[in-house]
């Protein structure tokens, strides 16, 4: 079926097909609608879901945990301070290996306070042990949040599915529906090996875990982070082969000849695309890169595509505030370390607070990377663009 | 009216061999609470005490399904686990009776976990909140809390030259929680164990969320010798500065009455934590704690005729 929807209004309509045991969640803008049009299906009997609307975001991970250690299927949705607030909470759900998916919007972090878009909040989580996949547009958010269910509950740990704050969250879309029945039969029902409702088999879960046995925890949940990917790949094929549409984990355009390239997270990829498109027209061979999948990182696949280009410019809608630029900056500067070949790299941190990027701007962004090519040289390797008085 | 001898043939829920100190009331309080209990529970820990002297992997003294998430959230994680009961039941995934009980110190309770507590309580979840009061942060080294009594010596209300231990009186949370409607609500201590599993057993048969405050002397941060537990945890009766009572169905009812109520001094010389009130330059502070207890039992005593 083909509606119109928002990213948030295409979040929550794949939320009521998945129809969880539980969702626990706690407005916050830009993500309330979520959770607000989910309770709207709660309350007309859409779902069967235990609705558990908590006091703050910390409770409502709290909440997930005890849902998902009981085998429950668990959901939840949160942005910015949201997210900041369940931080302690993150980390304790990917220890225990619980799956839950949170659908988020992504929001600048305080201060200053502001609602808009920009990718501190999952960022600042980024080492919590959880799945981090970013969209580009409502639709991919729709069919990720199926696919995020289903992934987290195989490699048993919880997940992100993330929108842009506004420019997906609010923006109106042409989005295809899954036809209700074939989600459950896509899903199938969680499998369980450990229940605290299991009286019969007492379960100890979060016991105190001294230096005799934590590291060895802690590594097999380091492991587990690293068996993630064809995990992924291979939701994401049953998906793409029974839906029709596929993402793949590093989503590559019109890489093979590019000479010079950006690699973006978010909305910025498809605004890049169209980016691409106008500068092909003018004859310029460029390329664009969408890290779609970030945690785990996906390091091979990224190596492959950011050594096709010789330029590349990397869009960080987010600091880490170290003197350091963005974080996918840091990452594709570590991963290309052990690279043969390695491409020069500009990082343009852009767009925070949900300050817009134009095509044109990325356009200029591309004519300055093939002027780096040319000249062979990065006058300054981490711009701030679009900010006044740069 | 459980009779001890029907308890004591029970399995043990929560077992011996723990890491609790000799004397340690948080473990009869958890001991007693699950003996109560006549369904089978599911029991969730907030950090504290009871869950580091149980929990030390890969030993567990819980014998029944348990989950310790963190600090200041245990009811907001008992609320999600009994919210999958119910969604799992629904579907008949479940099919047994369970029921469901929150641990948490005064730390966990009165401080920092007071938010998802009220949280609980008031989407009503089917959940028996347990506190077990030991009146300070008894875990990371006798620090004070909002439920330290006026003038007790903790590591962070010391006895000083200048300031004679904590200059506050203590939260009333069962009156808070009370606030909030529940289903039950009580205060109880393990010297009176009849009047603490009927409480328990009570708490279990409402159908919505329950609280217990029990009274949990902790011999260390309370500085007495560890086999006079249970005799500092009846005096706390018998000076009122601890009221056994419930309320249920918007009426209180005072379940244990002392014979004679006696002077907290009897009470607060049995601990080294008010050991300097008796040698300070005046006698406020115990006033002023004797005047907190006595207005707050004779405003139970009114509470309860009505």
């Amino acid at each position: 079926m083909i509606v119109a929807r928002t990213g948030n209004e295409a979040m929550a309509e794949a939320m009521r097909q998945i129809n969880p045991d539980v969702v626990a969640a706690y407005p916050i803008t830009p993500a309330t609608e979520v959770v607000q049009l989910f309770s709207k299906f709660v309350h007309d009997g859409l779902v069967d879901t235990e609705f558990v609307p908590v006091e703050s975001e910390h409770s409502a991970c709290s909440a997930c945990v005890g849902a998902s250690a009981s085998g429950a299927r668990v959901m939840t949705s949160t942005a910015s301070q949201g997210l900041a607030l369940m931080h302690e909470i993150l980390f304790i759900a990917a220890g225990l290996r619980l799956p839950i998916a949170i659908c988020l919007v992504n929001r600048s972090l305080s201060s200053p306070i502001n609602i808009h878009c920009d990718h501190s909040d999952t960022l600042a989580s980024r080492d919590a042990g959880w799945l981090q996949i970013y969209t580009e547009n409502a639709q991919e958010a729709y069919d990720t949040t199926i696919q995020l269910v289903k992934i987290a509950e195989q490699v048993l740990l919880p997940g992100i599915v993330s929108t842009d704050a506004f420019i997906i969250s609010h923006g109106m879309e042409r989005v295809e529906l899954v036809d209700d029945k074939d989600v459950p039969a896509f899903l199938g029902e969680r499998k369980v090996n450990y229940s605290l409702l299991d009286v019969d088999n007492p379960l100890t879960l979060g016991p105190l875990d001294l230096q005799d046995y934590f590291y060895e925890h802690k590594r097999s949940e380091i492991d587990a982070m690293d068996h993630v990917l064809p995990v992924i790949e291979k939701v994401q094929k049953e998906f793409g082969e029974k839906f029709g549409r596929y993402y793949p984990i590093v989503d590559e355009y019109k890489m093979d000849d590019a000479e010079v390239a950006i690699l973006a997270m978010g909305s910025t990829g498809g605004t890049a695309k169209v980016a691409v498109e106008r500068m092909r027209e003018k004859g310029k061979k460029v390329g664009m890169i969408r890290c779609r999948v970030y945690r785990p990182f996906p390091k091979d696949a990224m190596t492959t595509a950011l050594t096709k280009a010789k330029v590349i410019g990397i869009l960080d809608r987010s600091d880490t505030l170290s003197s350091l630029g963005g974080h996918l900056y840091n990452d594709a500067r570590s991963i290309l370390y052990d690279s043969h070949t390695r491409p020069i790299l500009k990082n343009y941190v852009y767009g925070l607070g949900g300050r817009d990027i134009s095509i044109e701007e990325i356009e200029s962004i591309y004519t300055e990377l093939l002027g780096i090519q040319k000249s062979g040289a990065v006058d300054k390797d981490i711009v701030y663009f679009g900010v006044r008085g740069e | 009216m459980a009779k001890l001898k029907e308890l004591a043939a029970q399995e043990e829920k929560f077992v011996g061999g723990h890491r609790g100190c000799a004397g340690c009331g948080a473990a009869i309080v958890a001991r007693q609470v699950l003996m109560a209990a006549e369904n089978p529970v599911v029991v969730g820990a907030a950090t504290g005490c009871l869950e580091v002297f149980s929990t030390i992997y890969p030993y567990s003294a819980s014998n029944v399904p348990y989950i310790h998430n963190a600090f200041e959230n245990v009811a907001a994680t008992m609320a999600g686990v009994e919210a999958a009961y119910k969604a799992l039941k629904k579907k008949g995934k479940i099919k047994k009776d369970l029921r469901f009980i929150a641990f948490g110190g005064d730390g966990g309770t009165y401080d920092i976990g007071i938010q998802a507590l009220s949280g609980m309580i008031e989407r009503r979840h089917r959940v028996l909140y347990v506190c077990y009061n030991n009146e300070a942060y008894m875990n990371t080294g006798i620090q004070r809390s909002s439920a330290t009594p006026r003038g007790a010596h903790t590591t962070t209300s010391p006895a000083g030259k200048v300031v004679p231990g904590k200059l506050q009186l203590r939260k009333n949370l069962t009156e808070i929680v009370i606030a909030h409607e529940p289903d039950y609500a009580a205060q109880a201590t393990f010297g009176y164990w009849n009047d603490l599993v009927t409480k328990v057993r009570k708490a279990l048969a409402c159908e919505g969320p329950s609280f217990i405050n029990v009274y949990a002397p902790c011999r260390l941060g309370w500085a007495y010798a560890p086999e006079k537990t249970v005799k500092v945890s009846k005096m706390s009766v018998e000076t009122c500065i601890w009221p056994l009572y419930e309320y249920q169905d918007g009426k209180y009812r005072i379940t244990v009455k002392p014979k004679e109520k006696k002077p907290i001094t009897e009470f607060l010389s049995m601990q080294g934590r008010f050991g300097h009130l008796f040698k300070w330059k005046d006698d406020v502070p115990i006033r002023e704690y004797q005047a907190e207890v006595d207005f707050i039992w004779e405003r139970l005593l009114k509470r309860s005729e009505t």
